[in-house]
């Protein structure tokens, strides 16, 4: 059939099996619109206030659902405006397509009316980028952008497409999108050595990333861990991939993590890592990190072995497939002696926690924790309340955590909520937040609330932008620069003025009650808690430091 | 070849921007690239490139990994000096006299250039050859003046039989 440039965008995104996308109209996709217009039984299109909240919003689909997040946006500032999402999706390997518009084809590289480049503005933060020329072209180009989203390690691609280019007309036909294949490229010679490598060890220690959480590879872990006795320790991308109620859990490492998990990793002879890239915030002191152990690092993209720590063995290819052969080759396997110096490391962890003050965080979410389900997503913005819920929130289920963790953008949290509510079916969905992230992005609640959508927002508000202050505390000698915010903003009139409900707690008796409300209520709800601005995340490993220069209080 | 560097010959999609993007990761990967050239090869679908570039063994590692993930990229090989016929391009204008001129042309022949551009004050000759045989030859010359000098990266071809690409 013959079919313009928008409807065989329309027509291949129905194909892609999408159903919602993210965006804000403009001059230079109006066509778009017009097609979606009429596509509206098919494609249901969520308008944000701002490109950059529809970004995370396709962000945040894409991390629940596991298909590519879609969304468009104009020329311009409306491409500009996306570039911190894609960013963001990017350093956390998170499929999405953006769609922009460009100026038509004789007024490219004039400075034309919201013109810009958006190709090379995004070519370092994309897997591809396209710019369609040829009408002719644009179906199969939104195909494998598709595809490259989805397959190896995800991540976003940006196609851009010029005005005249959405109206020229061209031939089009439907074809069904390619299969998806599990790629592992591991022989038997390299499993039996690593199957090997792991019956000699006497103290292992799993430590699990995102690449778990994609790859649906939780199960394979959890049957690692019973058959070799060894602790499970996590990025923070990795937190949900295995339920916290695992007897081996140990919860997040590095910087900010448990102190168990991130003591057992540094004690361990071997770490069996899958899905992880050995961030500078999870290892610290690189050559510390791997003082004492050996490291078999699983992960499908082949430039992350020996990229940021060198393994002893690299396996390249899908973590379930991979998990699941090696498993294969593994004997039973039991470290008493390593298990009761876990078992000693937690009780420490325990006892090192000292809280003071009226509502300390970790009480915030434990509250929290009563209200929801191992299904409710929960997103969080970025900061101390991130680090919080982090080591104390108690995920059970994968793709239930949204956090921007590579790129640590403040002003995730109301996107990815909104973004994580549509892809749970529009249930109850909770976004933790802080004072200085959520003004950051709070436009966004005029999305939440013309959607209706159940957002539970617990802002925790301690009048500072805290992790900044911590350091300033801790590495500055406390001079405060730029970090006590105490802003007169009103968050339950705010709440109220976008036409949603807020409470203001002081205590966890008030935040009972507020909570029984807000989990009864059908639209967005804003919890104002007030906590104190000296509260520091702890443990704190120093920036390059290691478990010798942890700071417990 | 100087110490620590190295030659990649990467065949990409011949397309805009490829050469944005490849020389856009180096920048991005805090890698180096001491010389590029890009042409289009015998079949117009792609360009070969052949980049020299500086790092220990984690770095070639590296950087061949990471241009490997880029969707234009169809393949890379890394090639040994050795086994590699290596070639950069010389084009030097150069200041003469009478007096001089005889020494000059000389000079060139030793060095199998050629002179291309003759005129009263000045001379302009090309030399083919490795890096170190060109640093030599300006070396030389550069006591009679260099009023230009135009230099091409190098271009290079593994020896004996065609390279594999199957993977087209």
């Amino acid at each position: 059939m013959k079919a313009t440039g928008t409807k065989v965008i329309i027509e291949t995104l129905i194909e892609q099996g999408c159903d919602t996308v993210f965006g804000y109209p403009g001059g230079a996709v109006l066509n778009i619109y017009d097609e979606l217009y009429r596509n509206s039984n098919k494609i249901h299109h969520v308008i944000s206030a701002h490109e950059q909240g529809a970004a995370h919003a396709a962000d945040a689909y894409a991390r629940v659902t596991g298909k590519a997040g879609v969304v468009i946006a104009t020329s311009g500032p409306g491409a500009t405006n996306l570039v911190t999402g894609i960013a963001n999706a990017y350093l956390d390997s998170s499929p999405i397509v953006a769609i922009t518009g460009n100026v038509a084809l004789p007024l490219l590289g004039k400075d034309s009316f919201q013109e810009v480049d958006i190709t090379g503005i995004t070519m370092p933060i994309t897997k591809h980028n396209y710019i369609v020329k040829d009408v002719n072209e644009l179906a199969d180009v939104i195909r494998e952008a598709f595809k490259i989203a989805q397959s190896g390690r995800p991540g976003p691609v940006l196609i851009d497409v010029p005005k005249d280019v959405q109206t020229a007309v061209c031939d089009f036909e439907n074809k069904k999108p390619e299969k998806m294949e599990r790629i592992c490229s591991v022989t038997e010679k390299q499993l039996e050595q690593v199957a090997k490598l792991i019956s000699e060890s006497e103290r292992p220690y799993i430590y699990c990333g995102g690449g778990v959480v994609i790859s649906q590879a939780g199960e394979e872990i959890e049957k690692l861990a019973a058959k070799i006795d060894s602790p499970i320790g996590f990025s923070m991308m990795g937190l949900s991939a295995v339920s916290a109620d695992n007897p081996y859990w140990l919860g997040m490492t590095g910087m900010h993590g448990r102190y168990a998990s991130t003591k057992a990793n540094s004690e361990a002879d071997l770490i069996i890592a899958a899905g992880v890239r050995f961030s500078d915030r999870a290892t610290g002191n690189k050559s510390r990190y791997t003082q004492y152990a050996k490291v078999v690092h699983i992960d499908i993209d082949p430039a992350e072995i020996d990229k940021n720590i060198s393994a002893y063995f690299g396996l390249i290819g899908d973590v379930k497939t991979v998990l699941t052969k090696l498993l294969a080759k593994l004997e039973k396997k039991t470290h008493t002696q390593w298990m009761d110096k876990i078992q000693q490391m937690r009780i420490q962890e325990g006892i090192q926690f000292v809280k003071d003050g009226v509502m300390h965080p970790k009480d915030i979410i434990e509250k929290v924790m009563e209200y929801t389900d191992e299904n409710t997503i929960v997103a969080t913005d970025v900061g101390q309340h991130q680090m919080w819920v982090a080591q104390y929130y108690r995920f059970k289920k994968p793709r239930t955590y949204l956090t921007s963790g590579g790129l640590g953008t403040m002003g995730f949290g109301m996107g990815a909520a909104i973004g994580g509510c549509f892809a749970s079916g529009c249930k109850k969905t909770v976004l933790f937040t802080g004072d200085g992230s959520f003004g950051m992005n709070l436009n966004e609640m005029a999305t939440a609330v013309s959607n209706n959508l159940p957002l539970v927002i617990l802002i925790f508000n301690n009048g500072v932008l805290g992790m900044v202050r911590q350091w300033q505390n801790t590495f500055y000698d406390q001079r405060y620069s730029q970090t006590t915010l105490n802003r007169k903003t009103d968050f339950v009139k705010l709440a109220e003025a976008f036409g949603a409900t807020g409470f203001r707690v002081m205590d966890i008796k008030m935040l009972k009650e507020a909570l029984d409300t807000a989990f009864k209520t059908q639209g967005p709800v804003v919890i104002d808690c007030s906590i104190s601005q000296d509260e520091k995340v702890l443990p704190m490993i120093p920036p390059g430091g290691s478990i010798d220069n942890i700071i417990t209080r | 070849m100087k110490k620590g560097q190295f030659i990649l010959s990467v065949l990409v999609a011949n397309h805009a921007g490829v050469l944005t993007r490849i020389s856009g990761l180096f920048s991005r990967r805090n890698f180096n690239i001491d010389s590029l050239n890009v042409a289009v090869t015998e079949d117009p679908l792609f360009s070969r490139m052949t980049i020299i570039a500086r790092g220990d063994e984690a770095v070639q590692e590296q950087i061949t990994k990471q241009l490997d993930k880029l969707h234009d990229v169809k393949k890379i090989e890394l090639l040994t000096p050795e086994k590699t016929v290596l070639r950069e391009h010389l084009l030097l204008k150069i200041k003469v006299t009478k007096k001089t001129r005889g020494e000059i042309v000389e000079s060139v022949n030793i060095f199998r250039g050629r002179v291309v551009d003759f005129n009263l004050d000045s001379l302009t000759v090309e030399v083919t050859g490795e890096s170190d045989k060109l640093d030599a030859f300006i070396k030389f010359v550069s006591q009679f003046g260099i009023l230009e000098m135009c230099r091409a990266g190098a271009l290079a071809v593994k020896r004996g039989a065609m390279a594999d690409d199957s993977d087209k």
